[in-house]
């Protein structure tokens, strides 16, 4: 594969087709996890490893999985993929698994994954797939993380609240508060908000994209 | 196997082809469990140490530490609540004396069941309640958590008697005990847990502090 190809995945996976706001998959972690910047960012992560594991291994299996066994065999992984994840989580990063440990799972009904293994794992070498898995995962982070950041500043007046005990104590400098704490507006952290930011970001993704001159893509999720 | 042999409409698959499919799934099944068997197995010992260290955090919240010599999470008893739920009582002892049980109760709040860790001593203080797990709504119901504010920690050293158990009730209800603006189903559900939490004890006070 050519350096250009390799820079497509990245490309389509962080910004052009982006899981969420482009391709408008995984709304239920994107909605339920994104009450602060820091869950949408640890479910993110989790999202991505998970994503750049299972798309990995179907690519090497890809010529013994038939099509017709090939829904079952995908969900077998990604299940096995997510329950390492929850075992090694619970085991290496309890203070995570406290906040992300109920989320997890949901992982393996998050359509996403799945998307990308039928449309591009299926069909590419492995180092390609897992590029596409990993970089669409990070890409999931960031609208998670976008949308979380949103929800958090106008629902609590906080940014990153929590995030020491998900990135380590050295990163209490970026836990900020913005606005005082009676001043947040509840609907924001309640499932309306979800809705409501996840809906503008998307607006201002595609006004972004409008004035670099590109071609709104929206039918990335059919692209298959 | 046998709708192969009847299914007259749409392309019927041939049974070796069938075969390979099945044997195909069995076999990533089979490798994947393995996986899965092999992670089970490196990560069960973590696991369960983290498990014991969140009790121990929770216990030690409602247990203070000057209160025993033992290890609370390994002394316990298994009782029967008021609604035939079983409970594990943790104890505290001190020179072999039991001087404090704690136990888990359970309220009904605004959104689901709540759970908390009640505290109390040999003497029927209450040594300090806990919130473990709940569904109530951010900002306003979970301000019974310690960790975004201190009404919680309003009922340690109380008594049934102090005050008398018909005021373990909100403000609202004619009680002694604040709701919070906009929110007064979590707290009534919080003070009825403990209310049972209370009666619990005053009822099994011999069982749960003869300790044997």
């Amino acid at each position: 594969m050519a350096n250009s190809d390799y820079k497509t995945i990245v490309k389509d996976g962080l910004w052009d087709n982006n899981g969420v706001f482009s391709m408008l998959l995984g709304m239920c972690p994107a909605m339920a996890m994104t009450t602060s910047a820091t869950n949408g960012f640890g479910m993110g992560l989790a999202t991505a490893v998970v994503m750049a594991a299972s798309s990995w291994l179907v690519a090497i299996f890809r010529n013994q999985i038939t099509t017709e066994v090939r829904i079952p065999v995908y969900i077998l992984i990604v299940a096995a993929m997510v329950t390492v994840v929850d075992l090694g989580m619970n085991a290496w990063m309890h203070e995570l698994y406290k906040v992300l440990g109920l989320f997890i799972p949901l992982i393996v009904s998050n359509c996403l994954p799945l998307a990308r293994l039928e449309a591009f794992a299926a069909k590419q070498p492995p180092f390609p797939a897992f590029l596409d898995g990993l970089f669409m995962g990070l890409g999931f982070t960031i609208a998670l993380t976008a949308v979380g950041a949103v929800r958090e500043i106008i629902g609590s007046g906080t940014l990153f609240a929590d995030a020491s005990l998900l990135l380590g104590p050295t990163f209490k400098v970026i836990e900020m508060r913005l606005l005082p704490s009676d001043m947040g507006v509840l609907m924001m952290i309640l499932p309306p908000g979800g809705f409501i930011v996840t809906g503008m970001l998307v607006v201002v993704k595609r006004l972004l994209d409008l004035r670099a001159g590109k071609e709104i893509q929206m039918t990335g999720a059919h692209a298959v | 196997m046998t709708t192969s042999h009847t299914a007259s409409d749409g392309p019927a698959i041939s049974q070796p082809k069938m075969f390979k499919h099945g044997v195909i799934l069995c076999l990533f099944c089979l490798g994947f469990g393995l996986v899965l068997a092999i992670t089970n197995e490196i990560t069960l010992d973590d696991i369960s140490a983290r498990a014991i260290e969140d009790k121990q955090n929770s216990l030690s919240q409602v247990l203070p530490d000057e209160l025993h010599d033992n290890n609370p999470v390994t002394d316990t008893l298994t009782m029967t609540n008021a609604e035939g739920k079983e409970l594990t009582v943790f104890r505290a002892r001190k020179n072999g004396q039991v001087t404090g049980v704690a136990y888990e109760i359970f309220g009904s709040g605004y959104a689901g069941e709540m759970k908390l860790m009640m505290g109390i001593a040999a003497d029927g203080k209450l040594l300090g309640v806990r919130v473990l797990a709940h569904k109530e709504t951010p900002g306003l119901g979970d301000k019974i958590e310690v960790k975004k504010g201190p009404w919680i920690e309003r009922f340690t050293g109380l008594s049934v008697g102090n005050p008398p158990i018909e005021r373990w009730k909100v403000k609202k209800d004619g009680g002694d005990f604040d709701q919070f603006a906009g929110a007064t189903i979590t707290p009534r559900a919080v003070l009825k847990a403990i209310r049972s939490g209370l009666e619990f004890f005053a009822e099994n006070k011999t069982a749960l502090t003869k300790g044997d």
